[in-house]
């Protein structure tokens, strides 16, 4: 990976409150070009929140969210995805009553180039191929991995320049979590896509990431890349339960 | 035969155009649309208008309708329906009920509320088949619902809005970021729906031959069944829904005459719900709650009334307004009272088991009709005439509500409806010509028939009733039914078997209906099955969602503003419905919790 970044997502001082809960408390974070970068921290941390703030689907109360050098802290959610930020929300939520080709138009909304959208349809066929024997199956259908990765191509149509992941390995099993996460880092070096996402196994986030953010209580209360978060003490103590094996074998 | 097949098709074709939009706009929103009802009376209003008075040809009034309806449904969903989305759906329902009857009272005092011929603009029977006669008009009719369904579907499945919409429908959370603008989609379909709700409305009324304002509630309502009995949110089991309902309606009134319609309609519906609890071709979600439970409720808490407050309210009550007021205020007060009982009452199934029961007529019908009975053929007096009637109301009501508990979501509240539909429904099949010469109330020989000695009575009543139902609040059984309307899963899993006590407190509350129908039936001396309407049961739920649905005190602040005030300002019956409904969406817009219950 190269040295020169340009920053593509930062989010500055951010606040955002649930009624009278204060879910984020001034959090500020950067997501340079082509970058994989990872959200750690426990239950309701922040996680969440911090990609809904991401997308428009929490008001920021304070602060500033940049893309690609404007400011979309106010706009819409349709706005952000025509600017570039696709999601792949929490549980895959794929329209199980659509089949795999609406899904994957349905990602695409907010483009009108048909010759494009056709080019790229093909081009997700291609690159999942269980997706396109499957085509004009309703997704409700498909396994709990071919909808992640419907998922990750129903993103990927919007022509993003950064992929917001929520927990996308939840309930999957073992096997899949390896195939997921090699899934991401395909998208990010075959197309070049940044990828923030947000894991609660803090290991195999890292194991892919170049650099993560840690969470607690609405705060980002650690960040580096991933080899400093990995031989961090503290994170080793609390994250990677490592600490608590030691203390218990002592 | 073949005549009833053909009136069923062209009555299904007028439910399946309404249903379809019913079903639409549930599907994107998640909001059961009463102002949809409107549409069909109003469509039915200006296309009279048009065509009879302004004399403009049926295919220009047709298109008129069409965008007046569009445009006031962009309207009303602009200003009463999107601002409420944050809340839970019951917010919107009622505030789309509060619409209706605007609207329709509105239309009435434009159009006034006579029955109006509506012009023959199209031959109706030209066409001979073998034995079947048929018309220009019926053919038209079925053409354009035919073409209207082809080109919606086409629009679903191919057009690029139309993808959003079924995206929206699906999982609306997933749709907006994918970069739906999901507001926009819920417009078009609440356009495309007020549309289809007009052309429906015109086309009744061409059926039929007749149009009124108000006569959209019965089709509204009809449509509505058919959308539940297909499927809300499925638009084949609109359309599916629609035409069956339509069959079996003709079919019904062709064997048992036209007082059957009703008990066809409701009987498939509590049926189908039974056996298949998502419609016909529904999906039922795995978790589903009742529209009442969560945020909408659990917002604010209920505030506190000092004692002093109490003992104003009750000398103010029961000695300042008897002792002065004159007789007019008595009769008012009276029917004060007697709401706040069937309301206070309400309470704990409303609010507590969490289940918004929208048939209350039923049971309120069957108190005053076992009192007036009672007290004409047996030998019972007033005094254990109205308890009497209190128990068989419950117990009636409730051996008719007894499939209808395992029932989830919206569904609950639209099976309680179709049994209160159909309790009154058999009321006129039974007893159709009404019941004369109830006697009052007597003690000692003197008799208590007069303004001041009701007065007394359901004042005296009205405090039994709440001082009972704070009992059962604060008892261990109110606290299970509590559990029940708060947490339904939480509480299954506690151990709670959830659907005996969602009986237990509809019983509850159809027995204090049964005594309020009972008053009711002895101050007023006679009764008929028209005084035991949809919108009774829809007055019973606004009293106790205007004061905090599970508060029974709050029901006496409901039954003042809603039926006192507006009886003694005098207004209009047009203009009081038209104030009440505007009352209601400004209570769910800033007071969502009641008028007792602060906002946190």
């Amino acid at each position: 990976m190269s040295e020169i970044h340009t920053e593509l997502l930062s989010l500055e001082n951010v606040h955002a409150y649930y009624g009278p809960f204060h879910a984020l408390r001034g959090n500020t974070l950067t997501v340079q070009k082509g970058e994989i970068v990872s959200l750690l921290g426990g239950n309701a941390s922040g996680k969440s929140t911090t990609m809904k703030a991401i997308l428009g689907l929490v008001k920021v109360k304070a602060g500033r969210v940049r893309f690609a050098g404007r400011d979309i802290t106010q706009a819409p959610t349709s706005q952000r995805v025509r600017a570039g930020i696709a999601s792949v929300p929490e549980a895959r939520r794929v329209f199980p009553q659509m089949t795999v080709d609406e899904n994957l138009l349905a990602g695409a909304f907010t483009r009108n180039d048909k010759a494009g959208i056709a080019e790229d349809l093909e081009r997700m066929r291609d690159h999942f191929p269980r997706l396109a024997e499957r085509r004009r199956q309703e997704a409700g259908t498909l396994s709990g991995g071919e909808q992640q990765m419907l998922a990750f191509a129903r993103a990927l149509m919007s022509r993003p320049q950064l992929i917001c992941m929520d927990e996308p390995t939840m309930g999957l099993s073992p096997k899949l979590v390896d195939q997921v996460l090699d899934e991401i880092v395909r998208i990010n070096t075959e197309l070049g896509v940044a990828v923030l996402f947000v894991e609660q196994q803090a290991e195999l986030a890292l194991s892919i990431a170049s650099r993560g953010y840690v969470l607690a209580t609405g705060e980002i209360v650690l960040s580096g890349s991933a080899q400093d978060l990995l031989d961090d003490p503290q994170i080793q103590d609390v994250y990677l339960g490592k600490g608590n094996l030691a203390a218990a074998v002592a | 035969m073949f005549d009833t097949l053909i009136a069923g098709l062209l009555r299904g074709n007028v439910y399946a155009l309404g249903a379809v939009g019913i079903s639409l706009v549930f599907g994107v929103m998640n909001v059961v649309n009463f102002a949809q009802f409107s549409f069909f009376g109003l469509g039915a209003m200006l296309a009279w208008f048009f065509v009879a008075q302004i004399g403009l040809p049926f295919w220009l009034a047709l298109i008129l309708v069409v965008v007046i309806c569009s445009a006031l449904g962009l309207v009303i969903n602009i200003a009463v329906v999107r601002p409420l989305a944050s809340f839970l759906p019951l917010a919107a329902m009622l505030s789309t009920y509060a619409v209706s009857q605007i609207l329709d009272n509105v239309s009435q005092i434009a159009f006034t509320a006579q029955f109006r011929v509506f012009p023959k603009v199209l031959p109706t029977s030209d066409f001979q088949v073998g034995n079947m006669r048929f018309g220009t008009s019926d053919l038209v009719m079925l053409g354009f619902t035919a073409a209207t369904m082809v080109v919606m579907a086409l629009f679903l499945k191919y057009g690029k809005i139309g993808r959003a919409i079924r995206a929206t429908a699906q999982d609306q959370e997933a749709a907006l970021q994918m970069g739906i603008p999901v507001a926009l989609v819920q417009h078009v379909a609440f356009v495309i729906a007020s549309a289809l709700g007009g052309v429906a409305g015109v086309f009744i009324a061409l059926y039929v031959g007749i149009a009124n304002p108000t006569s959209g509630m019965n089709v509204g309502m009809t449509s509505f069944v058919a959308a539940t009995l297909g499927g809300l949110g499925s638009l084949v089991g609109a359309v599916i829904g629609g035409f069956v309902l339509g069959i079996l309606e003709a079919f019904g009134i062709h064997f048992f005459g036209d007082s059957a319609r009703e008990i066809v309609v409701f009987v498939v519906l509590i049926a189908v719900l039974i056996l298949r609890p998502g419609g016909l071709l529904g999906r039922v979600p795995l978790i589903s709650t009742e529209p009442l439970t969560g945020t909408f409720l659990g917002k604010g808490r209920p505030l506190r009334i000092p004692a002093w407050v109490w003992l104003i309210a009750a000398v103010i009550g029961g000695v300042v307004v008897p002792l002065f007021g004159g007789d007019y205020l008595l009769m008012t007060g009276t029917q004060v009272l007697i709401y706040a009982i069937i309301a206070a009452g309400f309470t704990v199934t409303a609010g507590q088991a969490g289940v918004l029961a929208l048939g209350q007529a039923g049971p309120i019908a069957l108190g005053a009709y076992a009192s007036a009975l009672l007290t004409l053929h047996l030998p019972f007096s007033f005094w254990t005439a109205v308890p009497t009637a209190g128990l068989v109301a419950a117990v009636i009501a409730s051996v008719l509500a007894a499939p209808i508990w395992g029932v989830k979501g919206h569904y609950i509240s639209i099976a309680t409806l179709g049994v209160g539909t159909v309790i009154v429904a058999i009321i006129r099949l039974v007893e159709p010509q009404g019941i004369y010469g109830i006697p009052g109330p007597q003690w000692g020989g003197v008799s208590l028939s007069t303004p001041v000695g009701f007065y007394l009575i359901d004042f005296v009543v009205l405090l039994i009733t709440l001082g009972l139902m704070w009992r059962i609040r604060n008892s261990h059984l109110g606290r299970v039914i509590s559990s029940v309307g708060s947490d339904e899963v939480a509480a299954l899993a506690s151990g709670v078997r959830v659907r005996d006590y969602k009986a237990l407190a509809f019983a509850i509350s159809a027995f204090f209906a049964g005594i309020g129908g009972a008053l009711l039936a002895h101050q007023y001396t006679y009764i008929d099955p028209t005084i035991f309407t949809m919108l009774m049961s829809l007055l019973v739920v606004t009293i106790v969602i205007m004061g905090g649905v599970s508060l029974p005190h709050g029901a006496v602040v409901g039954a003042l503003v809603l039926i006192g005030a507006m009886e003694l300002l005098r207004f209009t019956p047009e203009l009081r419905i038209i104030v009440y409904g505007l009352v209601l969406i400004g209570v769910v817009r800033f007071r969502p919790g009641g008028v007792l219950v602060r906002n946190s």
